[in-house]
């Protein structure tokens, strides 16, 4: 078990670095969807079946398809990639590194709690998933898909004004 | 461990061997359907057609345009035939064998999401077509490709809403699950009719089969995705698509149509063991034939539009099985089985 934590630990922190780094942007998008894949392996150690899948499904399924999708229409690649000036990778170098040390801080603390449950196996079981969704965090989770509904009806109407102007 | 072992390796042989005889089926069948006699030169009836065209696919030059992009054009066809391939495991192709008071499922893995794996694994098979598609360098294949992805993504949703329904009554994600709820001879076919036609159509259009082959369009895009393929890359895209086929069947028969149920079987007082073996041949023969109704349909109906084809994916299924899916909800409401 521990050896294929390192192992999926290895590839999720290869492959994300691959996404920034890579020249092309398909081999960023590939990368992406590598790193996606590892921790879906990582949430299967856990025992997260049904979020395994489910970010399987939804996040390697469908929006990096359509990630990949609109950078094979564009065929994006060098040439086309903007480039930057000087003023703005310093700046975006200094914002990062801030963003990191606030991340480190935050979690710092973070890493000192113990797991809640760590006996309980079964915690990560669609059944559990469903209860504690449906039961304890209703309200959220209703409101999320109010959220995703509004979303949906805003690129409708996008689409629809691109449509009627051109 | 050791028997899982043999028993994957036994499932990948038979898988490749189904494989290989189906695309003599479908030859036998298209012949049949046009009145012709199809192959029938390499061995008795033709039937080492499949052996010699292995060879052949092997043989021919392994041709890469010099424009391609070389890993991603490698990378395609082995990840559309790797899905294809990984998603046998959570089937349950018969009951539970017992000897020497040793029990052996003849299901690879039972895990509590087996359907939701099963989608997963298909939503990642679209990249083998996309990737290599698009790095054959080529219009056709890029429009291949192109076509390939929106329209396996437009109809993953249909199928898995049509999935929702059937899993609010049988209350289990997992393929064992659901095919152990059939055998009292209740077929979910009989509790989700609008369901099945719905999961049937959605399994056209994800194996890419006629009539909603577009991707492969030869009329308007020379090949499809793969276009630019050769020798036996070429041959694992289609491998993939009839191992996809196999699967889909498997899939269609264990969630609808009682997976290794026998009606009835339970009260002749038969031996377990026995029972099981039957079962397992029993899946077989549903397996086969909606290995025969996918072939049936492609060589009667004609290929659909792209506009057709996305209209009714979107404006047709979708809305269908999200009726389905409240019509379902109203009857398990109004007969009780959920308390409000």
């Amino acid at each position: 078990m521990q050896y294929l934590f390192y192992f999926f630990a290895a590839i999720s922190i290869i492959s994300a670095l691959m996404v920034v780094s890579a020249r092309s942007p398909i081999n960023s998008v590939i990368a992406l969807i590598v790193c996606f894949l590892s921790i879906a392996g990582h949430y299967i150690l856990l025992n997260a079946q049904f979020l395994a899948v489910v970010h399987i499904i939804v996040y390697t399924g469908a929006i990096m398809v359509l990630f990949l999708f609109v950078i094979m229409l564009l065929n994006l690649n060098q040439r086309t990639e903007p480039q930057k000036k000087l003023m703005t990778r310093i700046a975006a170098v200094v914002a990062g590194g801030a963003f990191l040390l606030t991340l480190l801080g935050a979690t710092r603390q973070g890493l000192q709690i113990a797991a809640v449950n760590p006996e309980d196996a079964s915690v990560g079981l669609v059944g559990h998933v469903g209860m504690a969704l449906f039961k304890d965090y209703l309200l959220p989770f209703e409101v999320s898909s109010v959220l995703f509904l509004s979303a949906m009806v805003g690129a409708m109407m996008l689409g629809k004004k691109e449509k009627a102007t051109a | 461990m050791l028997y899982t072992f043999i028993f994957l390796s036994v499932l990948l042989l038979i898988t490749l061997g189904v494989a290989a005889y189906e695309t003599y089926a479908e030859r036998k069948v298209a012949a049949f359907m046009q009145d012709r006699i199809g192959p029938d030169r390499a061995g008795p009836f033709g039937l080492f057609q499949p052996l010699a065209d292995g060879v052949k696919m092997f043989m021919k030059e392994d041709f890469v345009p010099s424009t391609a992009n070389k890993k991603l054009y490698f990378m395609g066809p082995a990840i559309a035939m790797t899905t294809a391939l990984l998603t046998g495991v959570v089937i349950p192709w018969g009951g539970t064998l017992h000897f020497g008071g040793e029990a052996y499922s003849l299901q690879g893995a039972d895990p509590g999401i087996g359907i939701l794996y099963i989608f997963a694994m298909v939503s990642i098979g679209v990249y083998g077509i996309m990737l290599g598609g698009w790095a054959s360098n080529n219009k056709y294949a890029l429009y291949g490709a192109i076509r390939a992805a929106s329209q396996m993504v437009s109809y993953e949703l249909a199928m898995g809403m049509s999935i929702v329904a059937l899993v609010m009554t049988t209350g289990t994600l997992s393929l064992s699950g659901i095919v152990n709820g059939q055998l009292d001879g209740t077929w979910n076919v009989f509790v989700q009719p609008l369901g099945v036609l719905l999961f049937i159509t959605c399994a056209f259009a994800e194996c890419n089969r006629a009539p909603f082959d577009l991707p492969e369009c030869e009329t308007e895009l020379v090949g499809g995705y793969h276009t630019e393929f050769s020798s036996m890359k070429l041959g694992f895209y289609l491998f993939a698509e009839y191992v996809n086929m196999f699967i889909s069947s498997a899939v269609i028969s264990s969630l609808y149509f009682g997976g290794y149920d026998i009606p009835f079987v339970d009260q002749t007082g038969m031996a377990s063991n026995l029972v099981v073996i039957l079962g397992t041949l029993a899946f077989f023969a549903k397996v086969c034939f909606f290995i025969f109704l996918f072939m049936w349909i492609r060589w009667t109906l004609p290929r659909f539009r792209y506009d057709q084809l996305m209209n009714l994916g979107w404006k047709k299924l979708i809305p269908l099985a999200i009726l389905n899916i409240l019509i379902t909800g109203g009857y398990m409401v109004f007969n009780g089985q959920v308390k409000l």
